[in-house]
């Protein structure tokens, strides 16, 4: 691995949007943080600045206020980058998935790498998830099909 | 003109290769320390490295060139002002091109039209203006102690330069807590989770030109650690160790500390700061007679 490929995997700075979940998963996100979890221990930093994150990090269902500014967040971030969506919301629409203004997973508006089930997300899902969206960070944009934690 | 010795030459590009790795090592140390105070475990202590050679192979996205240019002009200034203090050259030039370096800063976030860039642009300009008159004053009281405006000057003098300047030296701590935007001086920007006004004046910096404002950071440091050491020059380890211990209050003090308003931060360095190094220079000047 050259050294550029190891900085890569080991400073991942994420971007946290909230497309309008029910605060369940954010709250799990932001456990990561706490010193339980302590996610900085790997590099992962929250940034609160599209221009300046590796990592997009969606929790909630994609509706039509949502997805214009998911889709300028994911343009603001300098490649290489991936998007993780946490929570059965981000993935598929979840318990919203039949409300009319929601169009369904994140997938539906931004490409997604990582799926990360679960309703809220635990925090251990969430960190496996984000530690296996990191390989993909060297493939410089290059995108194989999406994966969940668990099944690489 | 006299041409400049290539020993001296040979110091300055060994500072120049060395001062950003001090620099990082200090961030690391900074974010550990940072970490355990929170009752967490924190980055390896390479992280700042990891992180600078990650923006370097980012895309850098940025508005205009004009944005860039004041970014390489930024990180050139911020060198030069080591190369000055590693030749121990004129301290009064040295605070000015410091000066100058963030002023490259100020304009590179005044170069975009963004609203946040220009905030934290805005602010940076108030961190210029609260640190400036402690800098420039530091020199003149520099200047009556030694009689010259040479670092060099500093190694001569038979006590250290601590003995007779002890306000000075809080004054240069002071200045130290705000260019390294410790709490609760951080109003620009900040290294912390609790950011306010998204990043500041970095905010729409990506990518290798982040990484440059990273760099001129730690450059900045080391040369304002050196600063600090020349108040105990003889033996050196001993003005090192009086900069670490200097960089390690401020780092408890931006964890015990909320970040307070521009406003209180202006006030603070022209009340504290400046009429402690006044009230040094006319102690001095009495003591003198
Ligand atoms: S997955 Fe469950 S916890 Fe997460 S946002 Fe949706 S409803 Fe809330």
């Amino acid at each position: 691995m050259g050294l550029l490929s190891l900085a890569r995997v080991r400073s991942p700075w994420l971007l946290h949007f909230d497309c309008g979940s029910c605060n369940g998963c954010d709250i799990e996100i932001l456990a990561c943080l706490t010193p339980v979890y302590d996610v900085e221990r790997f590099g992962i930093v929250n940034m609160g600045n599209p221009k300046h994150a590796d990592l997009l990090v969606v929790t909630g269902p994609a509706n039509r206020r949502s997805a214009r500014v998911l889709e300028n967040l994911y343009e603001q971030m300098p490649r290489p980058k991936i998007v993780v969506a946490v929570g059965a919301c981000a993935c598929s629409g979840g318990v919203f998935h039949a409300c009319p203004n929601v169009l369904g997973g994140v997938d539906k508006v931004v490409p997604v790498d990582i799926y990360v089930p679960g309703c809220a997300a635990r925090p251990e899902a969430i960190i496996d998830g984000i530690v296996l969206g990191l390989g993909r960070l060297n493939g410089n944009g290059k995108r194989d099909g999406a994966a969940a934690p668990g099944q690489s | 003109m006299n041409s400049i010795p290539f020993d001296t030459l040979l110091k300055v590009a060994l500072a120049l290769v060395l001062a950003p790795i001090c620099g990082g090592l200090l961030t690391g140390l900074d974010r550990i320390l940072t970490a355990r105070l929170q009752g967490r475990l924190g980055p390896p202590l390479l992280q700042p490295f990891f992180d600078l050679i990650k923006l370097f192979g980012k895309e850098p996205i940025t508005s205009n060139r004009l944005q860039r240019a004041f970014i390489w002009g930024h990180l050139a200034m911020t060198m030069t002002s080591l190369g000055l203090l590693v030749m121990l050259d004129d301290l009064l030039a040295l605070t000015i091109i410091l000066g100058f370096a963030s002023v490259c800063l100020v304009l590179a976030g005044f170069a975009v039209r963004s609203p946040y860039s220009y905030f934290g642009a805005q602010r940076e300009l108030m961190v210029l203006l609260s640190c400036e008159p402690i800098l420039l004053l530091f020199a003149i009281a520099y200047y009556l102690d030694t009689g010259s405006f040479l670092a060099s000057s500093a190694l001569a003098l038979k006590t250290p330069l601590l003995a007779a300047l002890p306000l000075a030296y809080l004054g240069l701590v002071v200045a130290l807590a705000m260019k390294t935007r410790k709490s609760p001086f951080d109003v620009s920007t900040s290294h912390h989770a609790h950011q306010e006004l998204v990043k500041g004046v970095t905010t729409e910096l990506s990518g290798r030109y982040l990484a440059m404002a990273e760099l001129a950071q730690w450059y900045e440091l080391t040369v304002l650690l050196g600063l600090i050491a020349l108040f105990w020059p003889r033996p050196l380890w001993v003005g090192v160790l009086l900069a670490l211990v200097s960089y390690l209050a401020l780092i408890l003090l931006d964890n015990a500390s909320a970040r307070l308003t521009w406003r209180w931060m202006v006030r603070t360095s022209w009340s504290v700061a400046v009429s402690a190094i006044v009230l040094n220079m006319i102690g001095l000047y009495i003591l003198r007679r």
